[in-house]
């Protein structure tokens, strides 16, 4: 029996690193997908099943980069106003043959128009299908600023927008912008089971969606017929391991070639695992303390500076982030373009903290720090930073209570601003410093509560719409740098720390980058050795 | 025999009815609306909320959803995942062969092994054989399952290369679900060495599993034989001159099986708790990892369905359990 077991280990060892020949490559994803449509969706493990292997979208961002590049639209244009964008779709691009569904005909307008419109129209015959939540479409504000979409030829697309909107393009690269099959749609409705749409997609993507066991597997096979080029993985497999320390074993066992989402406490021996590649990368992320200044004494901006001075973010990344982290001076990661180098952080000065908050007349101040109850790449600990937060505010005099509630009533009391200091962070969706800076700390988000420093700075607000209305990046750059200048003096915020992303690989694997969105991406010369 | 299985059936339905309502609270106790957990940290608007709740029906007072949710139960309808969108029943029953095998493999593990424990450590009371097995049962029974899975898994998986880390089947394998069970499937399928690699990938999911059950049963079974052991009709079979084995197996174990079984039988609800930590560690698909994700994620839907085919389980295999006290001991029937 022993032998037998032996025999087949070795086996299937073999098999996982010996597979050369046929190129499977192994993901252990982290979850099951919630579906297989990305627009419905909001969870990365449903983009990396769906968007990231099956689908493509208008523009897509570059492999590792957050930048647009084209993707079923050769080109675009813009008009002066930013109110139109013209985009030229890629002829002789091929759907996927799937068991269910041949195709009869390319991509072309009517796709663009057929996944759209199932969004955005509620008359749509397929707008209630699976639910009819459209969450990022919602999210991004796409109804309110679509004003209309029209099939100018075949290959020629216009948008039309409300108002300027200048992040529009990086919209259309989002995950839930990914093109379905207008032909697929129309047999489906033909048959009675539009819910297939979702459950067995059919995209232009680089992957073929095979098979899927819910908590299990779900297998892909390359599509010959890609037009970037067939990929050059055979078979792609997610096995689904919702363990990290599981996920390591696999991997050091060669039971999968890449791994997401490593537990912090093994990114050490990760390192010096002659068998593993150790990638990283700074996240797309921030993790801040933002304070309620509608409630005095935060409603002064030098109460608000002098607790920023008061915190010495250096312990935080050394107990909390454990190194994996860097510490944030701007609501935006140094990797989104306009990061502003040249502001100065607040240092760590408890003295010259007392000395503000004795000239804003603050003396034994009682507050409250809230704690996520949930870990986030942003805040992998929200407890142990609170704790440390209080201990640097108890050396001011300021005394502070540490306060959680479960994940969904701590995001609605805070969005309701019934705290007075909150920790919370953010990943960004588009990689376009308005998905930070406009949802967290607009005067629009203090209304509806996302900005939960509930401060509305005119000046601020005004530079960040005036950078919507341009499409000229130098200037946008321009203006979002002094919109951080803005806010460092107002400190809405303490801005704490961007986390370190690692993505543990197997040295077979070739070509895999860590891509600044979060996404998994297995086409762009991922290949296996 | 109908008559027994008549008012047990009976007894049944005020359970259920017991069952939809614990299941049907005990999400609704939680804190945290559905909605909110679902936009995360993007948050949803006050009017779109409204919208999704009234859509969920959520919004209506709790006598009311509690008798929408029985009247659909009733006609069959656990209604739909808030996070897939999909029937909850069809997803349960995707799921549930795979925790049934899994529960069914950790208990003969824990029945094959805890009862000729049980046996030898009874005879054999009081030496070290008796020590040596009851000690080892506490250990087990003590045993936290994700600590217990994970050394297991870098002992045989990584140092020794003889198991499989996780999943139910290799990759290298396409196996059409047919039954839902892979052992069952993997041996129909024409995929050679498909069955051999399912069995591989039961061994360490089903010794974690049914650690604790070997050492409740193995304990049970030792307590209950001693107690048989010193009865008087035990003495009169030794005294007439049966041989010790004879004695053992067919005077005493029949008699002692009556409370190993009833042990055998609750620990069917102990496998599906354990279940939970076993899946999660063994990647395995089935519905302990999945209720566990449906609390968190508040699908109220998925939550208070499954809750209640769990019960329902439960309830149906203690109705078997019943049913077997029966052929051991007629006497019961009456």
């Amino acid at each position: 029996m022993k032998k037998t077991l032996l025999a087949l280990s070795l086996g299937l060892g073999l098999a996982v690193s010996g597979v050369a020949q046929a190129k499977t490559l192994v993901f252990c994803s982290e979850g099951s997908p919630e579906g297989f449509n990305p627009s419905l969706y909001s969870a990365g493990t449903t983009f990396d099943a769906s968007s990231q292997t099956i689908f493509n979208r208008l523009v897509q961002f570059e492999a590792g980069s957050t930048k647009v590049v084209p993707g079923l639209a050769e080109s675009w244009t813009a008009s002066a106003d930013g109110l139109e964008y013209t985009f030229n779709l890629r002829k002789g691009v091929k759907y996927h043959t799937t068991k269910d569904f041949t195709p009869t005909r390319d991509f072309n307008a009517d796709d663009i128009l057929f996944t759209f419109n199932r969004m955005w129209k509620e008359d749509h015959p397929y707008h209630d299908v699976s639910g009819g939540d459209y969450k990022y479409f919602g999210w991004m504000s796409m109804g309110d600023l679509l004003k209309s979409i029209e099939k100018v030829d075949d290959y020629t697309v216009k948008f039309t927008l409300n108002y300027a909107e200048a992040p529009f393009v990086s919209n259309m690269a989002m995950d839930f912008a990914s093109v379905l099959s207008a032909e697929y749609g129309d047999e489906l409705a033909a048959s009675g089971n539009k819910d297939d749409i979702d459950h067995k997609p059919v995209g232009t993507g680089p992957f073929v969606f095979k098979s899927y066991q819910k908590d299990a597997m779900i297998r892909y096979t390359a599509h010959d017929d890609y037009w970037g080029g067939r990929s050059n993985i055979d078979k792609l497999v997610f096995a689904i391991t919702t363990d990290a320390n599981v996920r390591y074993q696999k991997l050091k066992a060669g039971e999968c070639h890449v791994m997401p989402y490593p537990n912090p406490a093994d990114v050490a021996a990760m390192d010096k695992d002659p068998e593993i590649n150790l990638l990283r990368q700074e996240g797309l992320n921030v993790g801040y303390l933002a304070f309620n200044t509608e409630k005095p004494p935060f409603d002064q901006k030098l109460v608000r500076q002098a607790l920023n001075m008061a915190i010495n973010k250096q312990s935080i990344l050394d107990v909390v982030f454990k190194g994996a982290g860097s510490i944030a001076k701007n609501p935006i990661p140094p990797t989104i373009w306009s990061y502003n180098d040249d502001v100065k952080d607040y240092d760590y000065d408890p003295e010259k903290a007392k000395a503000m908050l004795a000239e804003a007349g603050v003396s034994g101040l009682k507050t409250n720090i809230w704690a996520m109850p949930v870990q986030r790449p942003y805040n992998p600990n929200a407890r142990r930073m609170a704790e440390l937060i209080q201990a640097d505010w108890a050396k001011v005099g300021v005394e502070a209570e540490i306060v959680t509630f479960e994940w969904g009533e701590y995001l609605k009391r805070s969005k309701n601003g019934e705290h007075d200091t909150v920790l919370l962070g953010w990943t960004g969706d588009n990689g376009d410093p308005d998905n930070f800076m406009y949802v967290l700390l607009g005067c629009d988000a203090a209304k509806d509560g996302g900005n939960r420093a509930r401060w509305c700075n005119e000046e601020f607000d005004s530079t960040l719409r005036q950078a919507k209305k341009v499409t000229d990046q130098a200037q946008r750059t321009t203006l979002y740098e002094k919109a951080q200048v803005i806010f460092k003096e107002e400190a809405p915020w303490v801005t704490i720390a961007h986390s370190v992303v690692f993505k543990p690989v197997r040295k077979e694997v070739t070509g895999f980058k860590v891509h600044p969105l979060g996404s998994h991406i297995f086409y762009d010369g991922v290949d296996l050795k | 025999m109908l008559k027994f299985l008549f008012k047990r059936l009976l007894v049944l339905v005020p359970v259920f009815f017991g069952v939809t309502l614990v299941a049907f609270g005990f999400i609704r106790v939680l804190p945290g609306d559905p909605v909110e957990v679902l936009a995360g940290e993007r948050g949803v608007s006050a009017e779109r909320h409204a919208e999704l709740m009234t859509q969920l029906g959520l919004n209506e007072p709790l006598w009311q959803q509690y008798l929408n949710y029985i009247g659909d139960v009733l006609q069959g309808d656990l209604g739909t995942s808030l996070i897939t969108n999909r029937p909850v029943a069809e997803e349960f029953f995707e799921l549930f062969p795979a925790t049934a095998e899994l529960a069914i493999c950790a208990i003969l593990f824990a029945i094959i092994l805890g009862i000729p424990a049980g046996i030898i450590a009874a005879v054999k009371r009081g030496t070290l054989i008796d020590q040596g097995i009851m000690g080892i049962s506490l250990a087990g029974y003590s045993m936290p399952i994700f600590w217990w899975g994970l050394l297991l898994i870098i002992l045989f998986s990584n140092t020794l290369n003889l198991t499989p880390v996780s999943g139910r089947l290799s990759f290298l394998f396409e196996v059409e679900p047919v039954t839902g069970f892979m052992l069952i499937d993997s041996f129909l399928s024409d995929e050679k060495g498909a069955f051999k690699s399912a069995m591989h990938h039961l061994v360490l999911p089903s010794v974690v599993l049914g650690t604790i059950p070997l050492a409740v049963i193995a304990r049970q079974t030792r307590s209950a034989m001693l107690e048989v052991l010193s009865e008087d009709y035990v003495r009169t079979a030794k005294a007439k001159g049966l041989s010790p084995l004879r004695v053992i197996a067919i005077h005493a174990l029949r008699n002692a099986m009556i409370t190993v079984v009833t042990v055998i039988g609750l620990q069917v609800a102990v496998l599906l708790a354990g279940a939970i930590l076993t899946e999660t560690i063994f990647g395995w698909p089935g519905i302990g990892k999945w209720i566990i994700f449906s609390v968190f994620s508040r699908d109220y839907f998925a939550v208070q369905g499954g809750l209640l085919l769990i019960a329902t389980s439960v309830m149906v295999v203690n109705l078997t359990v019943d049913l077997l006290y029966g052929l051991i001991n007629p006497r019961i029937l009456h």
